[in-house]
């Protein structure tokens, strides 16, 4: 990673004004955003917009074309604009020819995209962004950090600051007179514009009609005091028909700032009345910059069913500690990234796409339903393509793959570093590895592997055979959860194999986007797993469990290989979580927990891949339940503990407040104990306690549900 | 029933919501409202009321005896007039909405550069939702449909909700039973 890039990174997290305001503005959101999609429901509603973005993306060409007809008709002049120097140079002709020295412009982010107000500058004009936040960042001279609130990140004294001096008073930081202030320096501005700009966040191509959302009554302004308006707007803001303008400004909204509506809508077709009787000359300038090459895409096509909203920023668990300027461009977040490598160069996304820790939270609220973070693993994909793999990950991944070879290599850094390791953890780390333990302590490396301690369990003979897939950490640094399954299991009269041959399931190798490496790791545990006589593929880490039923088959599809696609979907099939498949025991009368216990509180936190990609967050509550456990909900119970595989390695400086901000949530509760499903999530927590002063227990619901069933196994 | 989740919904967004049965009474309203707000303001804030009203000649004159009350809705007197007044043509109950065609100028300046916008509407123009509404509309011929949903407002500094920006700091909407729609 880039050093300035980490640098940027170290300035925001050690900005508190940043954090505080985010922070505070993402536990709000959720709240609120739930609120205001309350009675609608939000599945049908993406599932529409999804549908219509998609058939106008799939369809730009002629959907352009029958925008341009149709506004034209209305007596509207339409320009469609290739190359963001296409569209400078349309707008200032039209402002040449009318003579402009004064503009006025309502919030665009496709202005900022290509930096129109530098161009009209250039060219002698007085620009005055309008949106209070837009104005706020122009005369700060920054960039947006959010698309839909630009100047999050600045405080009302910062404001204060700028508004002084662009007043030439001393100003107080009341956030009422500020905005005032700004109510009385730009209302003359609005009424002696000569031309007004700006965006739009739907056009129609059946009427030629475009629509414009804001909540300050700017847009409306700007669309009616100059005497030339000019609109600009991305193709991708096309949708075919007027009623799909409906489904769209209903999520809009919502998903933005959770507002029911904004305060002000505009639909315009066409060239309306001035106020002095005249009619005003209308410019819609349709920019393509590089939108009909993604459209074209097969993966990225579904970036362009993008409404804007930036609900990927507001529930993502690394903006709001990073804030939007680290991304470096215009766009920020989740889908700024994705944006990014477009419009600008996919090498421009090489250091921003390893922020996002691929927890899965923006994919739930997208009224888009865009799969955002699959595309950024695939732009970690085209990035290796292109630039290869670092030589040490090389390295890694060689020795990750041997699991004996990698097993020996970490116990023995583990035993070289014996100072360091006490009890079950490993405190401190020396030199350039000391980030990996600032606030976390990691597990100490079990003398014997759980591959090597499972031929030395007994077996009684089960009617159903289930292969175990345990993942390097149960298998190198937590084996007595997998000896705690194969006793759950027996009790349920399955018999329990490993697989010998069975290696890492590809997941670092897929997060780094290293596809070969994870195909060749997904080839060779077929070929390991694919038993006869095995009724199921079990695994107790929902990363795991993830690549085994879904992405091995993904993965042969991202890079076009078929020969194993049957095999990946037969594995699949047979490929269960533990708390899933146990639920399904209990449920079968083949488990059965003692009648009334009272074993205590516990909280549960929700693991990524569980939630998200498994869709399993409700077995393991219920199974605790039945065991005897009271569960107490944490807030923010499924948000991502900042683990992330090799995230918190790389990126330590974001992982540690991540899990800060969980072993708060957790010790809120009061619960004695957290469970969850992940040993990852376990290394984490229960590292992050190892630290703490007041720490709670950390268990995979296997070890509780193994303490229930089978008292005295330990 | 709509009517109630109207007024929920848009007192939510902090609009002011009332309810009259006829014309007369909302006029009765209006011409309290005007003369109270000219003698709280020692400048002699004017009022413009917008053509669209369609008012009958005793109305105009009942509204004409306000103080600061004008009928031709300039551009200039807009941006001075202390109160806009004009008639909608639908609200949308499940957001609190008014929806108007604005594509008359003087629709929008009366709706937006004033600090008090007091809009009547009828109240046969209730829709229960948006996608209802648009069904009914050909923006063809209403070239700038215009959505109010409370008065102005922003957010923009650190996330602190603040009303009136750059359009109408309070929004006041008087249902009318027995008002007609606009031509």
């Amino acid at each position: 990673m880039d050093n300035s890039f980490k640098n940027s990174i170290q300035t925001a997290l050690h900005n508190a004004n940043l954090t505080g305001a985010l922070g505070k503005f993402s536990e709000a959101y959720k709240v609120n955003r739930a609120r205001a999609y309350e009675g609608i429901d939000f599945e049908a509603l993406r599932g529409r917009i999804s549908e219509r973005k998609a058939f106008a993306a799939a369809h730009l060409d002629e959907m352009a074309a029958r925008f341009a007809a149709n506004a034209e008709a209305t007596g509207a002049k339409v320009f469609r604009a290739k190359s963001p120097d296409d569209v400078k140079t349309y707008i200032l002709d039209v402002a040449r020819r009318h003579g402009v020295k004064t503009v006025v412009k309502s919030k665009s982010m496709a202005s900022e995209e290509i930096h129109l107000n530098a161009a009209l500058e250039a060219a002698g004009m007085t620009v005055s962004e309008t949106d209070l936040g837009e104005w706020i960042i122009q005369l700060a001279g920054q960039r947006p950090s959010h698309m839909v609130m630009p100047a999050i990140h600045m405080t009302k004294e910062e404001v204060s600051d700028l508004f002084s001096k662009a007043v030439d008073e001393r100003l107080s930081s009341d956030i009422p007179r500020l905005v005032q202030v700004a109510r009385d320096t730009l209302r003359p501005r609005f009424l002696e514009a000569d031309l007004g700009i700006t965006g739009g966040n739907i056009a129609v191509a059946e009427t030629g009609s475009f629509v414009l959302v804001t909540n300050e009554g700017n847009a409306r302004l700007v669309s009616s005091l100059p005497k030339v308006h000019i609109a600009l707007i991305g193709v991708e803001k096309l949708v075919e028909r007027f009623e799909d303008v409906g489904p769209i400004l209903q999520a809009l909204p919502k998903s933005a700032t959770a507002q029911a509506l904004t305060s002000y809508v505009s639909i315009i077709t066409g060239p309306v009345p001035n106020t002095d009787g005249s009619t005003k000359e209308l410019h819609i300038v349709l920019m393509d910059n590089r939108r009909s090459e993604m459209a074209a895409d097969p993966q990225f096509k579904q970036a362009l069913q993008c409404i804007r909203c930036a609900s990927c920023l507001n529930v993502c668990p690394i903006f709001r500690l990073v804030g939007g300027h680290v991304f470096g461009k215009v766009y920020t977040g989740g889908i700024g990234t994705i944006l990014t490598a477009w419009f600008h160069a996919l090498k421009s996304s090489e250091d921003i796409q390893g922020l996002c820790i691929q927890c899965g939270a923006c994919k739930e609220v997208c009224p888009g339903k865009i799969d955002i973070p699959e595309l950024i693993m695939e732009l970690r994909r085209r990035l290796v393509q292109e630039e290869g793999l670092p030589f040490i990950q090389k390295a890694i991944f060689a020795v990750v793959n041997n699991r004996r070879l990698f097993h020996s290599m970490m116990r023995t850094a583990s035993l070289a570093d014996r100072p360091f390791v006490k009890g079950r953890f490993i405190r401190h780390l020396p030199l350039f590895l000391a980030d990996l333990t600032d606030g976390r302590s990691l597990p100490a490396i079990a003398p014997v592997p759980f591959r090597d301690r499972f031929t030395r369990i007994v077996q009684p003979k089960g009617k159903e055979k289930a292969a175990f897939f345990a993942g390097c950490l149960i298998d190198f640094a937590y084996p007595e959860m997998g000896e705690a399954l194969v006793r759950i299991l027996n009790k349920a009269g399955i018999e329990v194999v490993f697989p010998d041959a069975q290696t890492c399931c590809g997941a670092p190798a897929r997060y780094s986007g290293a596809y070969e490496v994870a195909a060749q790791n997904a080839i060779d545990n077929i070929k390991a797993l694919s038993l006869d006589g095995v009724t199921y593929v079990i695994s107790a880490c929902p990363t795991c469990t993830a690549a085994l039923a879904k992405e091995f088959e993904s993965t042969f599809e991202s890079l076009g290989q078929t020969e194993w696609i049957q095999q990946a979907r037969a594995l699949a099939a047979k490929t269960v979580d533990f708390s899933t498949l146990v639920e399904r025991l209990v449920a079968a009368g083949r488990l059965t927990f003692e009648e009334g216990r009272a074993l205590g509180t516990v909280t549960y936190h929700d693991s990524c891949h569980l939630k998200r990609t498994l869709r399993a967050d409700q077995p393991p509550r219920s199974l605790l339940r039945r065991a005897g456990y009271e569960v107490k909900e944490m807030a923010e119970c499924d948000t991502c503990c900042g683990m992330g595989g090799s995230y918190s390695l790389k990126l330590p400086e974001i992982s540690a407040p991540m899990l800060q901000r969980k072993l708060g949530n957790i010790r809120a509760t009061g619960a004695e104990t957290v469970a969850m499903d992940c040993p990852g999530c376990v290394m984490q927590i229960r590292g992050g306690f190892d630290q703490a002063d007041r720490p709670v227990r950390v268990s995979h619901t296997l070890e509780l549900l193994d303490e229930a069933l089978n008292p005295g196994s330990l | 029933m709509m009517y109630e989740r109207f007024k929920t919904k848009a007192t939510g967004a902090q609009a002011e919501v009332h309810r009259f049965p006829t014309r007369a009474a909302a006029l009765d309203f209006l011409a309290g409202f005007l003369n109270q707000e000219q003698s709280a303001d020692a400048q002699n804030a004017t009022a413009l009321v917008a053509a669209s009203m369609g008012l009958a000649d005793a109305e105009r004159e009942r509204l004409a005896a306000c103080p600061g009350v004008h009928f031709d809705v300039t551009r200039e007197r807009a941006a001075q007039a202390m109160i806009g007044i004009s008639q909608m043509d639908w609200a949308l109950a499940d957001t609190g909405t008014l929806v108007h065609d604005a594509t008359a100028a003087e629709e929008r300046l009366v709706s937006t550069l004033p600090a008090i916008h007091i809009a009547l509407v009828p109240s046969s123009g209730l829709y229960p939702d948006l996608p209802s509404l648009l069904a009914q509309i050909d923006p063809r011929r209403s070239r700038y449909l215009a959505f109010i949903t409370g008065p102005s407002r922003t957010a923009d500094i650190e996330r602190v909700l603040t009303i009136g920006v750059h359009g109408p700091k309070r929004l006041i909407a008087l249902f009318v039973d027995d008002l007609k729609a606009r031509a």
